[in-house]
């Protein structure tokens, strides 16, 4: 299945790209999982998620923890801790 | 009513449309929040946002609320783009029949909105540097986790 991720603020910058189109590989349970997957992608990934526990997801536009499953996520969106208001 | 916008706002034209024709509401907070810029040096900030998920988790918050304190009516808009200096950024607008129920959404919607609504801001220099992103605060969470420690009757 194909998940759309989807990146903001700094880690859409280090990234390079706002969002992408991915198949998950085999393996990848939970958002933990994809953190450390993604990261491993190249030294753009490896600069946005160096810190992995700052980094706040969502699936499907709900705030998510990273030990949340992964499956069936259309969209799961990765971003820094948030400074609205 | 949520609302995401890159438009200014008017507080009293939104406070008129929530007790416009009613005589059940005795008390309205509004809390407008602002671009600030403390040292002289801010051109502009830029308020990024997920757009869907920023009126999804706003009504959220806005949900828990309503579900917490008798409200008559309850507006929030949050604006995003380039925001200078002196211009709104944010509005809540929470009427009730007192005065405290009032203040209290008003305050817990803002503390939630601070942690949990999906917007990030970024600092613009007037000698045309870019200022980097604004780094979230502890305090910010700190002061929504209270509602969650003590809860009000």
């Amino acid at each position: 299945m194909t998940t759309r991720l989807i990146y903001f603020a700094w880690v859409r910058e280090r990234i390079g790209k706002p969002e992408e189109d991915v198949e998950l590989p085999a393996g990848i349970e939970t958002v933990a999982d994809l953190l450390r997957w993604l990261k491993s992608r190249g030294e753009e990934y490896e600069h946005a998620l160096q810190y992995p526990d700052v980094i706040r997801v969502a699936i499907n536009q709900e705030h998510v923890e990273h030990r949340e499953k992964v499956a069936g996520a259309r969209e799961i969106a990765l971003f820094p801790p948030m400074t609205g208001g | 009513m949520v609302r995401i916008q890159r438009e200014d706002f008017d507080v009293a034209a939104e406070i008129a449309r929530l007790t416009q024709g009613r005589a059940d509401i005795g008390a309205v907070v509004s809390f407008q929040g602002l671009c600030r810029d403390e040292q002289g040096q801010l051109s502009a900030l830029e308020l990024e946002h997920y757009p869907g998920m920023a009126e999804a988790e706003i009504g959220r918050i806005a949900a828990e609320a309503i579900a917490r304190w008798p409200l008559q009516g309850l507006t929030v808009i949050h604006r995003h783009g380039k925001i200078a200096p002196g211009e709104n950024i944010v509005l809540v607008v929470a009427a009730s029949a007192h005065r405290q129920a009032a203040f209290e959404a008003a305050n817990f919607l803002m503390d939630f909105l601070k942690s949990r609504a999906p917007f990030w801001k970024k600092e613009h220099r007037l000698d045309g540097t870019d200022g980097g992103w604004v780094k979230a605060k502890d305090a910010d969470d700190q002061a929504a986790a209270r509602w969650t420690q003590s809860p009000p009757d």
